[in-house]
Parts: structure tokens; C-alpha cells; sequence
């Protein structure tokens, strides 16, 4: 068995059983526990599958700030019986049988050559399986990402991502009628059509989403920072 | 070998963990985390559709970590939420919010 499949398998199990572990546990502080484990198999997973930059921000951002919010909202509420709220076990099985049916939709979406739809006549021609896009057999082996280096790029403003080129932008500089110098056109020489230059390659870039994102980030936590505290004003008035 | 169907798959089961989370939890902490585990498995599906399919190689790692950000800021102001609804009320839990109930 390859290495690589071998770690796929152990990482993705460790994730899929902390995330169950997470629903199914009733104490808080047990669930908030579960999510790092899940965070961090997340995380593994980026790694795996070569992107470094978006596991390691997410071991950052995520693990390290997220999480902490949420552990410190569970410490400040964590009282008595709010450590261990029990739900009914109706509303337990109708949600497991929810979330079931929706795993079972997702599943049958995401393997697109299970048939779909009414079953075929008899003597009829089997339809095509549709797939959306038919993905390149990539062998995924551990390598050193290029794309950090890029994104950062796309992020700072140069243009990044496949290029493609506008046939609409084409200069029409090609019709421009010859004149030659000196001002006479001498009709049995034809010039030579100059080769019309190509379309400037076009690749997007990612810098007004960057900035766009930072401001509402600024933005998300002041707002956060006033709310929190406007109860406490009005609890000394009251 | 390891294709998109198994990313997929990782993908859609944290999706599932963090609904069934969302619709069972009582504590209003535990609803957020469920909203955590669906945006992962959302995270996990862009950055699988960015290593497969080479039209998207860096749209999606970038898509994720806008999703990483945005799931940043709403977890503060969802924790500033509950924070102020447990001074008022102190419960933590949401069946007892019903104060906007027809």
C-alpha cells in the first residue's frame, strides 16, 4: 500500500471520528475538544493533499484564534447545568435520520456513475453517465508546494491563475491603410499586412478581494467588541 | 489511489457532523461549533476541487482562506452575541430564546 494512501486513510478517519465525536458527545468542553482534533485533522489533510499555505493558515487562524474564542465563550458560560445539556432522544432520531438521508444525497452526488434517475427501458441505449468535469487521474505524492509563493502574489496584486486571452481586446492597428512616406501610393505594390499583435494575456488578481476582506474583518470585530459590551452598560443602569 | 471522490466524501461527512450539530445542541456554543464543522467541510471540498482540476489551482486554496476568514468574523460576533444574551438572560440555552416567537 502506498505511504500516501495509507496516511489518507489514518488522517481521514481520525477527522471523520473527532467530527462525530463532536456531535454526539453532550458536554461542551468535550465537544470544543473534539473540534480541535477535527481542526487539526483538517489541517493534515491540506498538507496532504499539497496545500501548505491554506493548512498552515487554518493551524493558525483557525486552531489558533477560532478556537480560542470558542473555548473562552465556553469558559465564561460553563455553569452548572449548562455544562451538559441533554437533548431528547425524539429530536435525536430525527436528526440522525436527517443527517443521514443528507449524507446519502451528498454521497450519490459525489460518485456521479451510481444511475441517476428512472431505470432505463428495456432494449434502450444506456445514457452516458453526465459528469460535470472529468478530473485528471492525479497521483497525489507529498512535494513542495509552488502555489504559496504565488498566492502571495495574487494577493499583492500581480495577476495570477490560468491566462487566457480577450479575442474582444484585439488592437486593430492591422487596418490602418498604408500610406508611404512619401505620400503617393503605388498601387501594384502591395504592402505587406502587418501580423496584428496579440491580445495581452489577461490573469486575474486577487488584491481588491484581499483589501475587502481585511477592512470587514476590522469592521466584524469592532462590531463583535461593541456588542459584547453594550449589555454591561445597561445592566449598571438597570 | 486517492482520487476527488475521497476528498469529496471527507468533505460531505463534516458537512453532515456539523448540521446533525447544529440541530441537536441546546448550548448556543454548541450550535457554533456545528457551524465550524460545515465550513471545514466546505473548505476541505474547495481546496480538493483546486488540487484536481487544473482550471481552479489557485482559485480555490484562495476561496478557502477567504472561507477561513469570514468563519474568523462570524465566530466573534456570534460568541459577542451569545456573550450579551447570557448576561440577560443567564441561560445559555436557545430554546429559551424565544422572546422573537410569534
Amino acid at each position: 500500500m502506498n505511504m500516501t494512501v495509507f496516511l489518507f486513510w489514518v488522517i481521514a478517519g481520525m477527522t471523520g471520528a473527532c467530527a462525530i465525536a463532536t456531535v454526539v458527545t453532550h458536554n461542551i468542553v468535550r465537544a470544543a475538544t473534539w473540534l480541535l482534533f477535527t481542526l487539526g485533522g483538517a489541517s493534515a489533510l491540506f498538507f496532504l493533499i499539497g496545500a501548505d499555505l491554506v493548512g498552515a493558515i487554518q493551524l493558525l487562524v483557525y486552531v489558533g484564534g477560532t478556537l480560542v474564542l470558542v473555548v473562552f465563550g465556553v469558559m465564561l458560560t460553563a455553569q452548572g447545568p449548562f455544562i451538559s445539556m441533554r437533548t431528547s432522544s425524539a429530536e435525536w432520531g430525527v436528526s440522525a435520520a436527517t443527517g443521514i438521508a443528507l449524507l446519502a444525497v451528498l454521497l450519490l452526488a459525489t460518485f456521479p456513475h451510481v444511475p441517476l434517475g428512472p431505470p432505463a427501458q428495456e432494449g434502450a441505449k444506456a445514457p452516458e453517465p453526465v459528469v460535470a468535469f472529468a478530473p485528471k487521474p492525479v497521483e497525489i505524492e507529498p512535494r513542495t508546494s509552488p502555489f504559496t509563493m504565488i498566492i502571495g502574489q495574487g494577493f499583492t496584486g500581480v495577476g495570477v491563475g490560468p491566462a487566457h486571452r480577450d479575442p474582444n481586446a484585439r488592437p486593430k492597428l492591422a487596418e490602418a491603410p498604408k500610406v508611404p512616406a512619401s505620400g503617393q501610393f503605388a498601387p501594384d505594390v502591395e504592402p505587406a499586412p502587418m501580423p496584428a499583435p496579440e491580445a495581452p494575456v489577461m490573469r486575474t488578481h486577487y488584491l481588491l478581494p484581499f483589501e475587502i476582506v481585511s477592512i470587514h474583518l476590522l469592521v466584524v470585530l469592532i462590531g463583535a467588541a461593541y456588542l459584547a459590551l453594550t449589555k454591561r452598560r445597561r445592566e449598571e443602569v438597570v | 489511489m486517492i482520487g476527488l471522490e475521497h476528498y469529496l466524501f471527507i468533505g460531505a461527512l463534516l458537512f453532515v457532523c456539523g448540521v446533525v450539530c447544529m440541530a441537536t445542541k441546546r448550548n448556543a456554543i454548541g450550535v457554533l461549533i456545528g457551524v465550524e464543522l460545515v465550513l471545514n467541510g466546505a473548505n476541505i471540498n474547495l481546496v480538493a476541487f483546486s488540487r484536481f482540476n487544473p482550471a481552479f489551482e489557485i482559485e480555490g486554496m484562495i476561496m478557502a482562506l477567504f472561507v477561513i476568514v469570514m468563519a474568523a468574523g462570524e465566530a466573534a460576533v456570534a460568541l459577542a452575541i451569545v456573550l450579551s444574551f447570557y448576561n440577560n438572560h443567564q441561560t445559555i440555552d436557545v430554546d429559551q430564546a424565544e422572546e422573537l416567537k410569534g
